[in-house]
């Protein structure tokens, strides 16, 4: 919209000099082809250009190389204008028919590159053989989450010979023949994904490693493979990503009798293979001195994986969620490997201030550390991470309980290139956060659950981080209006922002936030004082809200939900239980165009009729969640047809709860869980 | 039912030109209710031989040759009719019977202390003249083979597991075939006479098979003299089979066993086991047996419905095998190679197998055809399911050899199975059909209007809805009216970076 305003201003000053001629002329399409170029960032602003006159109405048709549609029934006339796409991304039409596909490929015919069907339901491989006829430019097929394709639709892909990028997972009826056809028909594959593909077997993994000389990425996770197609995928020249997450038919023998490692494989991500432990992490690495990225989480939660490592690997980063990491294991890792730069290792058991110590005094590089739920570790813990790892740029600490607001002062004042901290539930107080705001590029703050912050701190980030774009403050109950304006005005890139159940906030705050264009994702449940005054000005000025949620605030009515039909024409997700809306506010919010994912419980005012008609209308739906009560007063008739739209209905039973528990009670409950 | 007996023993009886045909219904012997035959006959001869005189060597040859007959006629008298021994437990023995067996062992005890005694007296006389000695020697170890088989043959015939026949309990049939029999015994003892060397080798045979027939020694005739003469024309027949089986003897190995050939019409009948009293048929014995029971009472007795097989005595039936009545099959009896069939199920498929047409198609392949019910359903189970097949046409029955054969050659593809592709073949039709409708217009007809439907009823002012208004120009109209209203926007691009999938805008 901006764009298009200087673009008026612009014409305007043009329009004086050469009144005879239509200004817009002037521009030549390279130079529109150039400002196009510059448009990326906002689809709207593409949207106003194209609007500006017929001439540039057509340049940005023939501009556009990709396109996301939100409904496949208007497809032939989007297509029809847009007759160069090359990157088609259907995932928002979850009905799609074969006969769509079937027009898709003779309107687009060999322009198309790619094309993403992984949202999409009901089509078969009847318009997969179409795109295969037509489409023979098509290098990129993502199929993911059709379970009904068949080994016919992999068929299908095979036919497609310039085809190199291949995803297909959980495709669960397809079989080692259909991968069969893929791999003997496609030799130019770089990249497969049969992620859950339960019907593949070590038959196809292997004739694919035999076929398929140029694969550079492989993923096989969830499926049956055994030690049996190891080997010939240990010898593919090119493959430098592997993928075995949650192979349980992989196990220690497996990985020891590979009698070479993987030529070139560079990330390996073994996570959730339960039968490996760390006789199979010393064989990889060592085999596999090229390695990178190795992925073990959740393969071990009880033995340390890291124990006895012997040799010198150039590990960059290593992810060990869940793991049992004892601080020898972690010691032997920081003598094993040259320059760690990642290390992740939320939730595993046993590391110790020493472990963190030891790794942060020896990779002083050290980018990344994910150390969430490690209870155990204190102030010392960050003492040496501050002083050792001056590059860090994420750091997240989520319910580090023994840490201190010395240790996050630490962080404040040794770290300034850090852009993400994940700081929920912890003892974070006004102190800490100012001495935060010395992080100045710090993009993105949680800081939920803690109860001890106020405005104080809240204005100090407000007033220092200008590139925050994701502030978390759930259930920082100190927070209000003031600290949340402050940071409105701060920050103008926000884009998202969570304030649930932070009690004080109103429509002050909501106001004020909606100067912050580029908010996508709201989240105010609980915030019981916000009104329909409040929302109605994001809706009308935050124009990119996709998601928003603002269960329990009673005080919202069929006011906003107006506003949103008439402003929010991105919003896909909302979650408006508990909102004193009836049926009016719910046939609003099914006129919008690209609304797809609603939870609608205990709406006072919303009757079955009232729902009956909208969800009649409600054309985007793809999931609604409703109360089990109004179920026998919809028809099956409606529900059916909804359904065959690609809809799914969840009905839930939860009783209807009037008070909110203070955050206080709420956030000691849930330390006594962990406790127990 | 057609039964040779293919022992040795049975040429002798041929030879003597004797007519005694040992005839047995397999049917009957096992299972007795099955019996068609109530003349189910069997020829006994037993004769009783008076003493002679050990030292008269002249007599002594006429002597071997009555001795031979009766030891033929005791040693091969048939099996007796088990079954309705079973219904009719032992009875008492008749200690005349008895006596007269005595007497005769005594008797032939006497003779061979005699004929040794001969032997060893006139072995100082004839060592002058070695020639005359041996040919002595010869004759006198023939008699007392003779004599021996009598000994033991009558011996057995006094132990207490005696069975009796259904003949031998009715002494007005016995009598009457008696006399009949007695008759023609007699005078084919009196024409006959061997050449001496065609009795030598019959003596050696004898001898070879003594102790192979010793099963058939412990089940004589408790009453030797009982016979009948089979009337029925089939028997004629099989007498004439049973001359055919002689042919071949020299071909079946020492360790002997019977053959039983059925008849063609035998083996393809659906039933083997038929009631006597209403004529209905079975496949099983137990089946039968179980019918019977509404017959009377009297088959309902645990005897009667016991099966038949564990009467007592039975488990020394002799080595039954069958023989295939197709001529120059090699499961035939006269075939050189001749390899018998085990059981009559073997027969009755092997018949099936190798001499029948074969009239069950297999419904999946339509292809391949059986004349075994068993065998369609056994292919049944695996034709199609277990076939991989290369695009190359080869078929693998296993899939890693599939694999294998794929990853070896270039281009070959695996194949998918038939029933998938002909579905694809039917799709890719109405898609060709759907595409030569014109465009987009006619693909998307049926969903505009289920989607302009649902909204107009409710909503009619939203022209967005209808697809006509929207194209090229149509956006135009919105220009024209001026900001940027973004209300009627048909369909907005999702911002970049939204979500994971939408990067590519």
């Amino acid at each position: 919209m901006e764009m298009e305003t200087r673009m008026k201003k612009r014409i305007r000053v043009e329009a004086n000099t050469e009144p005879s001629e239509s200004p817009f002329e002037v521009l030549s399409e390279e130079i529109l082809f150039l400002i196009l170029d510059l448009l990326d960032s906002n689809p709207l602003d593409k949207k106003s250009f194209s609007l500006v006159s017929r001439s540039f109405f057509a340049v940005e048709a023939r501009h556009r190389r990709s396109l996301t549609p939100l409904r496949p029934e208007l497809l032939p006339f989007v297509l029809s204008r847009y007759n160069s796409i090359s990157h088609l991304n259907l995932t928002l039409c979850p009905y799609l028919s074969d006969a769509s596909l079937s027009s898709i490929a003779s309107l687009l015919g060999p322009s198309l590159r790619s094309i993403n069907l992984s949202g999409s339901r009901s089509y078969s491989h009847r318009g997969i053989e179409s795109l295969a006829n037509k489409c023979f430019n098509l290098e990129e097929i993502d199929v993911s989450n059709g379970v009904e394709l068949t080994d016919e639709a992999a068929a299908a892909i095979g036919r497609m010979s310039k085809v190199e990028r291949v995803r297909m997972g959980r495709c669960k009826k397809v079989t080692d023949l259909g991968i069969g056809c893929i791999a003997v028909c496609c030799p130019n594959l770089k990249l497969l994904c049969l992620k859950g593909c339960v019907g593949v077997t070590d038959l196809g993994v292997a004739l694919i490693a035999v076929k398929c000389r140029k694969l550079r990425s492989l993923d096989v996770s969830f499926t049956m493979i055994t030690k049996k197609c190891l080997p010939a995928i240990a010898q593919l020249p090119n493959l430098e990503e592997l993928c075995m997450t949650g192979c349980l038919g992989i196990n220690d023998k497996a990985l020891v009798t590979l009698k070479q490692g993987f030529k070139s494989l560079q990330a390996l991500d073994m996570s959730n293979c339960q039968n490996i432990s760390q006789a199979s992490v010393s064989s990889i690495l060592q085999k596999n001195p090229s390695l990178h990225h190795l992925n073990l989480s959740y393969c071990s939660p009880v033995n340390s994986m890291l124990s006895g490592l012997h040799g010198v690997f150039k590990l960059n980063s290593i992810k060990l969620d869940g793991c049992h990491v004892s601080t020898d294991g972690l010691k032997s890792l920081a003598n094993s490997c040259i320059s760690l730069k990642e290390l992740n290792l939320s939730k595993c058991s046993g590391v110790t201030d020493e472990g963190i110590s030891v790794i942060v005094a020896k990779h002083k590089d050290l980018v990344k550390l994910d150390a969430t739920c490690c209870r155990y570790i204190t102030d010392l813990s960050l003492a040496a991470i501050t002083s050792s790892c001056a590059s860090l740029v994420s750091l997240s600490m989520e319910s580090c309980t023994k840490v201190t607001c010395e240790g996050f002062r630490l962080i404040g004042r040794h770290c300034p290139k850090l852009e993400e901290l994940n700081l929920t539930d912890t003892d974070l107080d006004d102190e800490g956060l100012t001495s935060l705001s010395q992080c100045q590029n710090l993009t993105s703050l949680k800081i939920g659950i803690c109860l001890k912050i106020t405005d104080e701190g809240l204005i100090q980030i407000g007033r220092s981080c200008p590139h925050l774009q994701e502030l978390d403050l759930y259930r920082s109950i100190g927070i209000t209006d003031k600290g949340v304006s402050e940071i409105a005005r701060g920050c103008s890139n926000l884009e998202t922002i969570c304030m649930s159940y932070c009690t004080s906030i109103s429509d002050e705050s909501l106001k004020c936030l909606s100067n912050c264009a580029r908010l996508n994702t709201l989240e105010i449940r609980g915030c019981s004082l916000v009104s329909s005054v409040g929302i109605s000005a994001i809706a009308a000025r935050c124009c990119n809200l996709s998601k928003l949620d603002i269960k329990k605030c009673y005080e919202i009515n069929d006011a906003a939900m107006l506003s949103f039909a008439r402003f929010s024409h991105n919003l896909r997700q909302i979650n408006l239980s508990y909102c004193s809306v009836t049926d009016v506010g719910v046939s609003a919010l099914a006129s919008i165009s690209c609304l797809q994912v609603v939870t609608m419980l205990h709406l006072s005012g919303m009757s079955a009729d009232g729902l009956a008609a909208a969800l009649l209308m409600w054309g985007s739906l793809m999931k609604v969640k409703l109360h089990v009560s109004f179920k026998p007063f919809i028809s099956p008739v409606l529900i059916n047809r909804v359904e065959s739209r690609g809809c799914m209905f969840q009905w839930l039973n939860k009783p209807f709860q009037v008070q909110l528990e203070s955050s206080e009670v709420w956030k000691q409950q849930s330390h006594d869980i962990f406790v127990e | 039912m057609k039964q040779i007996i293919g022992e040795p023993g049975i040429d002798l009886s041929s030879d003597s030109k004797m007519d005694l045909k040992l005839t047995r219904n397999s049917e009957s012997f096992h299972k007795p209710n099955s019996s068609n035959h109530n003349l189910n006959s069997f020829n006994q001869a037993s004769q009783y031989f008076p003493n002679l005189s050990p030292t008269n060597f002249l007599s002594r040859a006429e002597n071997l040759q009555q001795n031979l007959k009766t030891k033929s006629t005791n040693s091969f008298e048939p099996n007796l009719n088990s079954g309705m021994a079973t219904q009719n437990p032992p009875l008492d023995w008749d200690p005349h019977a008895m006596l007269s067996n005595l007497s005769f062992l005594e008797q032939k005890i006497h003779e061979v202390q005699s004929l040794v005694q001969s032997i060893i007296d006139q072995q100082a006389e004839f060592s002058s003249r070695p020639s005359e000695l041996a040919t002595r020697q010869q004759l006198a170890t023939a008699d007392l083979t003779c004599i021996i088989i009598q000994l033991i043959s009558t011996a057995g015939s006094l132990l207490p597991s005696i069975k009796n026949t259904l003949l031998s309990n009715n002494p007005a049939l016995r009598q009457l075939v008696n006399p009949d029999f007695n008759n023609n015994l007699k005078c084919e003892g009196l024409i006959r006479n061997f050449p001496e060397t065609a009795r030598n080798s019959e003596y050696e045979d004898l001898l070879r098979n003594l102790d192979n027939e010793a099963d058939w020694m412990k089940e004589p005739n408790p009453l030797p003299q009982s016979d009948i003469v089979d009337a029925n024309p089939i028997d004629e027949h099989d007498l004439k089979e049973s001359d055919d089986g002689d042919a071949e003897r020299e071909h079946l190995p020492p360790g002997s066993y019977i053959v039983l050939q059925l008849e063609k019409e035998e083996i393809l009948a659906p039933h083997t086991h038929f009631c006597v009293i209403c004529g209905k048929g079975f496949k099983r014995d137990a089946n039968l047996r179980m019918h019977m029971r509404g017959h009377g009472d009297e088959y309902k007795t645990p005897a009667a419905l016991a099966k038949p097989s564990k009467e007592p005595g039975s488990d020394v039936h002799p080595v039954t095998r069958y023989s295939c009545p197709f001529v120059g099959c090699k499961r035939n009896k006269e075939h050189k190679k001749f390899q018998p069939l085990k059981t009559i199920l073997c027969v009755k498929n092997h018949y099936k197998r190798s001499h029948c047409d074969k009239s069950y198609t297999c419904s999946r392949c339509h292809a391949k055809k059986f004349s075994v019910i068993a065998d369609l359903k056994t292919h049944e189970k695996h034709c199609g399911r277990d076939k991989w097949q290369c695009s190359c046409g080869t078929t693998f029955s296993r899939k890693d050899k599939l694999f294998g054969h794929v990853a070896l050659f270039q281009g070959h593809t695996p194949a998918l199975p038939m029933d998938e592709v002909k579905a694809s073949g039917s799709g890719q039709g109405n898609d060709d059909m759907t595409e030569d409708l014109g465009g987009y217009n006619g693909n998307f007809a049926s969903e505009e209007c289920l989607t302009s439907m649902d909204v107009k009823g409710i909503d009619e002012s939203r022209a967005y809805f209808s697809p006509m208004n929207f194209d090229g120009f149509g956006a135009l109209d919105e220009f024209g009216r001026g900001g940027f209203d973004l209300e009627d926007n048909p369909f907005a691009f999702i911002p970049s970076g939204f979500g994971q999938r939408s990067g590519d805008s």
